[in-house]
Parts: structure tokens; sequence; C-alpha cells
């Protein structure tokens, strides 16, 4: 019971922090809004039993990714953003396909993995399960996905690195 | 409940005379007394901080981002505190017939929970430079967060090696696979089974984690006033600073924890004692790396920006993960 209670609780956080992120004017408090969305989907994990996602999720997501958000924005020291009037396109189209879009996704879901509700810990989540999914059954998307990651991580090198500076630059081994 | 008190008293009383060693000790290297006038040697001096602390007037600047400028020493403490929540300070024991062991949670995943919890504190530390709205503020918040982010890599890179010997993220069981001796006589802490250099690495990653000296550039006073607490007063700046000793005092008890055995060590005499032996080596284990820590302070010089992120990066970084390689190459050959 008071597993679904702070399941609950958790879930309107994390709707609250996601509704807040796109109202507020200025970016640090999106980012923040967003910190508080990925440290309750962290909370969610763990009381559905995945709590090694849930670790990785608040170290990777809320820990060093989000920071470097924050950094970002502290560097640049971005103000408050102007509020324009939203398009009346957006307004017609965008709000009943976001509708039917919804519609179709709940459908779906419901159609294809029945009704009743995963248990409050009844994930396979510890270190040892994921571990073994992860070398076992799937080793080869793990390591393309690490493949694909390190190519994005030389791209941004490559990009980053200035044209005047190739011949001694950190552009120039990758 | 009665634990989580107990506990909380325990490290808030410690972070007060961490405080009071610092002072001694680093007085005592630089040929001072350090402070004596407040109760023998000084031993009351935290109380009458404390109370300064809390009746100075607390400014506000006027440029300031209000929200966040309040709500960020507090996310400071607020991380410090909840780390200890899961450390083990010592064996199970029996008071009273009711079995109890020495910490306040025991989670499976304890050692990635603290990692988690210790990687929100940045933000306390970010948010104060920015939102104080001060140059020098903005400069010591944003070094603290390159900072912290990039030593985080190799402090939890070398931290698996011990995983992989150990086969859990529990700290319990980390230590509780410390347990006996080589030959009779060389413990079997992680640090004499070939994890030496991951011992080092880590301490190196913990200073800059802290950001204590020589590490100590988001809060440079000659170049940056105090960094990113300058403009904080009374009890708002005392949080950072309890933060930052709490800080150490979590990362001392990992250290302890991980490589030094935790709380092994000769056990003699009654029951009783028995019961406490473990906790005094334990507290043993944590002095001793608070005063090295101290005795650093009072003896190396800080290093220049550039040096400290090319030092992470360049050198600290491929350390760890040729320790973490080499390290799952001998369990592997072992197994």
């Amino acid at each position: 019971m008071i597993h679904l209670t702070l399941f609950l609780v958790f879930g309107a956080i994390c709707v609250a922090g996601a509704v807040n992120l796109l109202v507020q004017r200025h970016p640090i408090n999106s980012a923040l809004s967003l910190i508080a969305v990925l440290a309750s989907l962290a909370v969610e994990y763990l009381l559905l039993g995945a709590e090694f996602v849930a670790a990785v999720q608040v170290i990777v997501y809320a820990g060093a990714i989000m920071v470097l958000f924050v950094f970002t924005i502290m560097l640049l020291n971005a103000g408050e953003e102007e509020r324009t009037r939203g398009s009346r396109v957006a307004m017609v189209i965008g709000i009943p396909s976001l509708l039917i879009g919804g519609v179709l996704l709940a459908w779906v879901l419901v159609r294809h993995s029945g009704t009743e509700a995963v248990l409050a810990g009844a994930l396979p989540g510890s270190p040892e399960n994921v571990a073994w999914m992860l070398f076992h059954e799937f080793l080869l998307p793990f390591e393309v996905t690490s493949v694909l990651i390190l190519i994005a991580i030389m791209g941004a090198v490559v990009l980053a690195a200035r044209p005047e500076a190739t011949s001694t630059g950190p552009g120039k081994e990758s | 409940m009665i634990k989580t008190v107990i506990a909380l008293i325990v490290l808030l009383t410690a972070v007060a005379y961490t405080v009071w060693l610092e002072r001694k000790v680093v007085g005592h290297i630089q040929n001072r007394w350090g402070p004596t006038r407040v109760g023998p040697f000084g031993l009351l001096q935290p109380l009458a901080d404390g109370v300064k602390f809390l009746f100075k007037e607390d400014l506000t600047p006027p440029h300031v981002y209000k929200p966040l400028y309040i709500a960020a020493p507090m996310l400071s403490l607020i991380f410090a505190l909840t780390s200890i929540a899961l450390i083990p300070v010592g064996n199970v024991v029996s008071v009273g017939g009711i079995r109890t062991p020495l910490e306040i949670t025991d989670v499976n995943i304890g050692l990635l929970i603290i990692l988690g919890i210790t990687s929100m504190g940045v933000y306390g530390v970010a948010l104060a430079g920015w939102s104080s709205n001060s140059k020098y503020s903005l400069l010591g918040g944003l070094r603290a967060s390159a900072q912290m982010v990039s030593y985080e890599i190799a402090l939890g890179l070398s931290l698996i090696g011990v995983l992989i010997m150990s086969g859990s993220f529990s700290l319990r069981q980390i230590v509780d696979a410390q347990g006996g001796t080589f030959l009779g006589f060389i413990p079997r802490w992680n640090i004499f089974q070939g994890q030496i250099f991951a011992f080092f690495i880590y301490l190196i990653a913990a200073f800059a984690e802290t950001n204590r000296v020589p590490f100590d550039l988001p809060e440079a006073e000659t170049e940056l006033v105090a960094g990113y607490h300058t403009e904080y007063s009374a009890m708002k700046f005392a949080m950072f600073f309890m933060a930052e000793y709490a800080n150490m005092i979590t990362v001392a008890c990992l250290a302890s924890l991980l490589f030094l055995g935790g709380w092994h060590g000769p056990l003699f005499g009654p029951p009783l004692l028995q019961a406490i032996l473990p906790v005094i080596w334990f507290a043993a284990r944590i002095f001793v790396f608070l005063f090295l820590y101290i005795w650093i302070r009072g003896t190396l010089p800080r290093f220049r920006y550039d040096q400290l992120m090319a030092f992470g990066w360049k050198v600290l970084l491929p350390l760890a993960i040729a320790n973490l390689v080499i390290t799952g190459f001998i369990v592997a050959l072992k197994s």
C-alpha cells in the first residue's frame, strides 16, 4: 500500500516537474525541473524493483548530464526567455493530434501488454540480473550502442576543434 | 529512528570537532597554537563558533536570485548529511536481546546510492555560485562543477576494482570480504590485495571531490575572495562549511570501508569490549584520514586550474582504467 502511494506521489511530482519545465521562463528553473523529473523517475524505478537502473539514473542523468546542462547555462549566463504568442497552426493541428496520439499509444499499450499492473518490486532489477542480460542476451545491441556513442564523441571532437588548430589540436588524431 | 538520531548527532559533532582539529593542527604546522582560549585546549571553540553563526546578521545581497540563493546551502547540507545513512560503522551487535546492525539502513546497492547522492551534491555549489550574481561566486561555481564532474569519473572507476574483487555493491559484504590475514600477519584488506593504485587514485580524486587543498580552486581565496560562498553570511555560510566537512567524513568512511578493511582489527577482552572495539577501529581509520587531509592542507600549495584539469583527465583517468583492466584480468584468471 505504501509502495502504491509513493508511486503515485512521485508520478505526480514527475508530471508536475515536466509541466513546470515548459512553463518556466528562466532556463535554470527549467533545468532544475528536469532534474526533479529525472530524480522522481529514479524513485519510480526503485519502487518497481529496478534498483540498479534507479541508481544509474541518478548517477548518470541527474548527477552528471544535468550538471553539464546547468554548467552551460551558467557559463552562457542565459537570461529569461521572451514569451511569444503561439501560432494558430499549432493550436488547430497540434492539440487534436496530441490527443489522437495519446489515445493511440494508450490503446496499443493496453492491447498488447494486458491490463494487469506490474507489482511493486517485481522487476528483476538487481545488478546481477542486469549484468547477465546485458552480457548474454543483449550483448550485440549493447556493444553496438557503445560504438555508436564512441562515434558521437569523435564527431563532437572533430566539430569542436577549431579549423586553424587542426595541425596541432586535438582534432587531428580522431 | 533512534539510530538516525544518534547517527546525525555523532556526525554533526564530528563535523564540529573536525573544524577544531583542523584549526589546531594547521596552527601547530604553522608554529602557532590554534584555538586555546575557549575551554581546555580550546575544546569549546566549535560551540562558541556555532553560537556566533546563529547570532550573526544574515545578509542577503540585493541582486541575488533569491529562491536558489536560499536553496543552495540547504541542498549542499542535505546531500552531505544523507549519505551517512548508508554507511555501516561496525558489526551486528545485540543489545538486550535485540540484534541490530550498526548502520541506519543496509541496501544491496549501498555504494551506488552513496555515489548518486554525492554526485547530486554538486548542485548546491553550482547554484550558489550562479544565484549569488557575483563574478567571484560564478567563477567558483563553474570551477567546482567542472572539477567535480571530471574527478567523479576517476573516483568511480577506481572503486570498480574493489567491486570486482568482492562481487557486491553492499558495503557490509565488501567489508566482510576483507576479513582474515595472509601469512598470519598481513590483513586481507583490499589495499594489500593489489588495489593499492586504486587506493591512491581514490584518495586524490576524493580530495578534488571535496574541494580540499591542493584542489580547492573553487574557493581559492587569493584569486576568488571565497569562491562560491563569497556572498553568504551567518548560518548559510556555516551550512556550506558543515557540508564540506561532512563530505570529508563520508569520503574517509568510504576509503576505510572499501580499501582498509572497515572495522576489522584485533578483538580481545570481555564481550562488551568486543562489541565496541570494531567501532573504535573504524573511528581510528577515519581519524587518520582526517588528519591526512589537514596535514596536506598545511603542507601543499594549490594547483593551477589547467594543471588540475590536465591531471584529472590525462593522468588519473587512464591510470584508473588500466587498474580496472588489470584487476579484471587477474580475477578472471583466478576463477
